[in-house]
């Protein structure tokens, strides 16, 4: 059996930290995504490109940098907001705060996309039944878009699930004592870096792997209603 | 926010991006190049063949890079069997070992994409090119890796991009890349803000650079599907 030097429970803590990070930045980006799909199928012109840009700039610079940016730049940025509150004490960002709100921008830019084609695909035919059956704007979306949504756009949800994942790694490099972190921790005070990061790509192998399990039960679930074919 | 930071270190943070894009042309061709059988091999008829290529793919794709990056710059010094061996002057610049991860991570991800590429050529050009009484080696150089490359290049597109964003990674390892030389600027200036703004901005401007690019090769490889570029003329 492979010797972890004692350090076995601190990477399991680590990994329980890893999964309260995905689940934190998941419920986020899953907001922020449907948010962004409305937005950028909405008529009003402005918030048409709000969304466009959103999803653009999030896109398009390396998660690594959002973290970055967040972790280092919502300081300064919260401190400026207060100070025209007058509020001078120092505010500090920890960094699993700042860990949920990159990740969950970035999944969301990502799941505007998905929702965004899952919107699309829901034949007008249903918008019209609901209102015929005298559906307001809130219970038509819950009762009757919502449902249908969520079955076309989880695949691509699961699959970006798996991404987010996998960047939770990132937020070690601003200090959250995820698997990485405490892998690190374990490397420095054991001088056996390949068994360590070797030991944590497994956790998140592991992880990985559960997740495609649950999100295939989910899309089982989701589908039950339709007729097999 | 006083964006003089930016103007006073904007060669440096140019030397920075010149050094992403380095590692990522550099990760993307040797990727590529092992991506191919790699990708062959995990759709061969031999259970055990396709086996192998789908651990490695499965292994990459499914642990962060971060990670895969660790492994080999800090993982493979605590063998004294690579310390005393010819490769050690390879493996001690996290330069090289930042290209050795990406490329084993981007080949994985390359190979799923040729997988997919050649597996969506149709059954019946196969067959024809069997027909025509090719060989095996004539049928891939002449039918099914041209098609491939046109079906492969809005997902390999993609992957660049994403080869970009996980490049940041290299300033983990003390490399000066573009996020690298951001974080020491910072370190000098404390001006986290205008400095991570500027990288972010450079960043966006290489993956629009990149997205241009690869509009134009696929018109060009795709352009025998016609009618989407041929032009009417105007009237009068």
């Amino acid at each position: 059996m492979i010797d972890l030097h004692g350090f076995g429970d601190q990477l399991l803590q680590g990994a329980i930290v890893t999964l309260e990070l995905a689940m934190c930045s998941l419920f986020v980006g899953l907001i922020l995504g449907l948010l962004g799909a409305s937005a950028k199928l909405s008529s009003f012109k402005v918030l048409r490109w709000i969304a466009h840009g959103y999803t653009t700039i999030i896109r398009g610079i390396p998660e690594l940098l959002t973290v970055l940016i967040i972790y280092f730049g919502a300081t300064s940025v919260l401190m400026a907001i207060a100070g025209m509150f007058g509020y001078d004490e120092y505010i500090e960002v920890g960094a699993f705060a700042a860990g949920v709100t990159a990740l969950g921008l970035t999944f969301g830019a990502y799941a505007t996309e998905v929702f965004r084609g899952a919107l699309q695909s829901i034949p007008k035919g249903q918008h019209e039944a609901a209102i015929a059956l005298g559906m307001g704007p809130i219970r038509k979306f819950y009762r009757i878009i919502l449902p249908q949504v969520w079955r076309i756009a989880l695949p691509g949800l699961g699959n970006l699930f798996l991404v987010l994942l996998k960047d939770t790694a990132l937020v070690s490099v601003v200090g959250l004592d995820d698997i990485m972190r405490k892998a690190n921790i374990a490397v420095s005070s054991t001088k056996e870096a390949f068994l360590f990061y070797l030991v944590a790509a497994f956790m998140y192998l592991a992880l990985t792997i559960i997740s495609m399990v649950f999100v295939s039960y989910l899309e089982k679930r989701a589908s039950r209603g339709l007729a097999r074919g | 926010m006083d964006f003089s930071v930016v103007v006073e270190y904007f060669p440096r943070l140019l030397e920075g991006a010149w050094v992403s894009i380095q590692l990522v042309m550099i990760s993307i061709v040797l990727g590529g190049i092992f991506a191919l059988p790699i990708a062959l091999a995990r759709i061969s008829p031999v259970a055990w063949i396709r086996a192998i290529p789908f651990a490695y793919i499965f292994f990459f794709r499914g642990t962060p890079l971060l990670v895969q990056i660790f492994l080999v710059y800090y993982g493979a010094s605590q063998f004294d069997v690579v310390r005393e061996s010819v490769l050690w002057p390879i493996l001690k610049e996290p330069y090289w070992c930042a290209i050795i991860a990406f490329t084993l991570n981007t080949s994985a991800y390359t190979a799923e994409i040729f997988r997919g590429a050649i597996q969506a050529i149709p059954q019946g050009e196969v067959e024809a090119c069997k027909v025509i009484g090719m060989t095996k080696t004539q049928m891939y150089r002449r039918v099914l890796l041209p098609r491939a490359f046109g079906i492969v290049l809005p997902a390999y597109g993609n992957e660049i991009i994403l080869m970009l964003k996980g490049s940041a990674l290299a300033s983990t390892i003390t490399i000066l890349d573009l996020t690298g030389m951001a974080r020491t600027i910072i370190a000098r200036t404390y001006t986290p803000m205008e400095i991570f703004l500027a990288a972010g901005a450079i960043y966006l401007v290489i993956s629009i650079v990149i997205i241009a690019i690869f509009r134009q090769i696929e018109q060009r490889q795709n352009r025998y599907l016609g009618t989407l570029s041929i032009k009417v003329p105007d009237k009068g």
